[in-house]
């Protein structure tokens, strides 16, 4: 479903963010990027959706190659991935419930449907009393899941989140792995960059660690070799 | 299909929804757009009603025919048999040489120098009354009896309305000059609107754009207000125009009671009416699809 060969990405001042990235990753799987702060973990899940497009090598999702693809294309390729960023990108002048609308809107859904699946979505997260309300009186948490009730509206098959657990105490995030677990265990694939180890020791993903940019064999990767 | 049309209309619904949130903002950029366009739609009415105020007043074009001066009385008679027989003549009246003369006498007070002549200078003539006013039938006619046999010289004594003419159609490039400057206006304000919303809805274009949205989706938006506000600015100017000719016309009438006559100036035409709100709107579209291109070329480019 995804996969990188060779991949190096130097930004354009001159820094070298991943450097000969070789991985799968399969259909349901659910797979955590850890590593350092700036060992290129955001990087990574920029080239999926081709926000950056690699210097060299090349990125393969459902069999097209992102890295060359039209820019009348990338939209189309977005639509496959349901989006948690590391920094919200919430709009604090709709209501819950139109942050949520958003991704259906931009896929044409109709008004019944789309509510429809809005009430849904924000129900999963537990946010559904609070539909009307503005993002900014949401706690952290809240902000959080509605992110990922945004993210998942439209069924993507595949979830990207970007540090969803940062600045969350210890059980908030537990709740959010197990939301995670929930949506890998209906078939989505989950892809979650964290350095959060309490969350990794919890879920037992396939962990993939990166180092100042390259790839770091896991201890049972390595012992398998 | 059905997908594309209720996009279409939530965008429509939306736009028109923003236009309510900020009335006073939404209220003064229709305000300029329309008194930017009242300025050459109103100067053109005032001219198609000139025109049709000229036509009524050219009704009696007058040719004066100088025969040549050893025309005879043979050819004189044959002169007025064909001006007699023709379709474009409605009345023609001879000036024989010794009346003219007579006159200028009497009018001129050359009656000393004339006097002295041993000869009579000036020729027979015929003074006709054409048809059809317009200039250039007048024009066509002069022409023709030109070159008739003993006729010297025709003079067309319709000079002011050939003027009349040409100031028409300076008119008319006025307005032209004048419409394209407020048309240019009309871009310029929409750009500026269309730029200001799209930086307050910066963030909200780049999250739609990181999850999928594509350029057209994104337009869409701003392209139906840019149009619209054109359309509420066009309508506007109709409004303004059609006020001030309801206020001249209640002027006229009283001024038409004390000459005795009846005189009322002419509204837009629908076909007019129209094509002001067509061009109004286009207009809008096209500013709002310049500053959409522009600043989300740049927003990319960040
Ligand atoms: N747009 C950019 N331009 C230049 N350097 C960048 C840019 N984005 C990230 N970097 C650098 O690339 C490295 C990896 O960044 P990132 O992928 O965000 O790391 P992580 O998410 O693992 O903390 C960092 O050193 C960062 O400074
Ligand atoms: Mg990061």
């Amino acid at each position: 479903m995804i996969s990188f060969s060779q991949v190096y990405k130097r930004y354009p001042g001159g820094y070298e963010a991943l450097r000969n990235i070789s991985l799968n990753i399969g259909a349901g799987e659910m797979v955590f990027i850890t590593g350092h702060s700036g060992a290129g973990k955001s990087t990574l899940l920029k080239l999926l959706t081709a926000i950056e497009r690699p210097t060299s090598g090349s990125v393969v999702v459902n069999g097209q190659n992102v890295g060359a693809l039209r820019p009348r294309a990338i939209p189309f390729l977005r639509r496959n991935f349901g989006l948690v960023f590391q920094d919200h990108k919430l709009l604090f002048d709709r209501t819950v419930f139109d942050n949520v609308l958003l991704p259906l809107n931009i896929r044409g859904f109709r008004r019944g449907e789309a509510a429809r699946r809005v009430r849904a979505a924000l129900d999963k997260v537990g946010l559904l009393d609070k539909e009307k309300a503005r993002p900014v009186t949401l706690s952290g948490g809240e902000q959080q899941r509605l992110c990922i009730a945004r993210a998942i509206v439209h069924r993507p098959a595949i979830l990207l989140a970007d540090e969803p657990t940062a600045n969350l105490d210890a059980a908030y995030a537990g709740e959010l792995g197990s939301l995670f677990q929930s949506f890998n265990q209906v078939g989505v694939t989950v892809v979650i960059a964290t350095h959060d180890e309490n969350l990794a020791a919890r879920l037992r993903p396939r962990v993939i660690t990166l180092r100042q940019g390259g790839l770091m064999t896991t201890p049972e990767e390595a012992a398998a070799t | 299909m059905r997908i594309w049309l209720s996009q279409h209309a939530r965008t429509l619904g939306m736009t028109l929804g923003k236009f309510f949130r900020s009335p006073v903002a939404s209220l003064f950029n229709i305000g300029v757009i329309g008194v930017a366009l009242a300025l050459p739609a109103g100067f053109y009415v005032g001219l198609v009603n000139l025109q049709s105020l000229s036509q009524g007043l050219a009704a009696a074009p007058q040719l004066s025919l100088f025969l040549a001066l050893d025309a005879s009385r043979a050819d004189i008679a044959q002169i007025e048999g064909r001006l007699k027989q023709h379709a474009q003549v409605h009345k023609f009246k001879y000036v024989p040489r010794e009346q003219a003369l007579a006159d200028m006498k009497a009018g001129s007070g050359l009656g000393d120098v004339m006097s002295g002549l041993a000869q009579n200078p000036l020729p027979d003539a015929f003074v006709v009354d054409a048809r059809d006013s317009t200039a250039q039938s007048l024009e066509k006619l002069r022409e023709e009896i030109n070159n008739w046999p003993k006729v010297a010289h025709v003079q067309l004594d319709a000079a002011w309305a050939k003027r009349l003419e040409a100031v028409l159609k300076l008119g008319q490039l006025a307005v032209l000059m004048l419409t394209t400057l407020l048309a240019f206006a009309l871009v310029a304000i929409t750009f500026n609107t269309i730029r200001l919303q799209i930086l307050t809805r910066r963030e909200e274009i780049e999250v739609a754009k990181l999850i999928g949205a594509t350029d057209a989706f994104i337009r869409r938006p701003f392209l139906y207000f840019g149009a619209l506000q054109g359309l509420a600015g066009g309508f506007a100017a109709w409004a303004l125009i059609w006020a001030g000719i309801y206020l001249l016309n209640n002027g006229l009438a009283d001024l038409s009671q004390l000459y005795g006559t009846t005189f009322q100036l002419h509204h837009l035409n629908p076909a007019d009416s129209l094509g002001l709100l067509l061009f109004s709107a286009v207009l809008g579209w096209f500013g709002a699809w310049m500053s959409v291109g522009r600043h989300l070329s740049d927003a990319d480019r960040r």
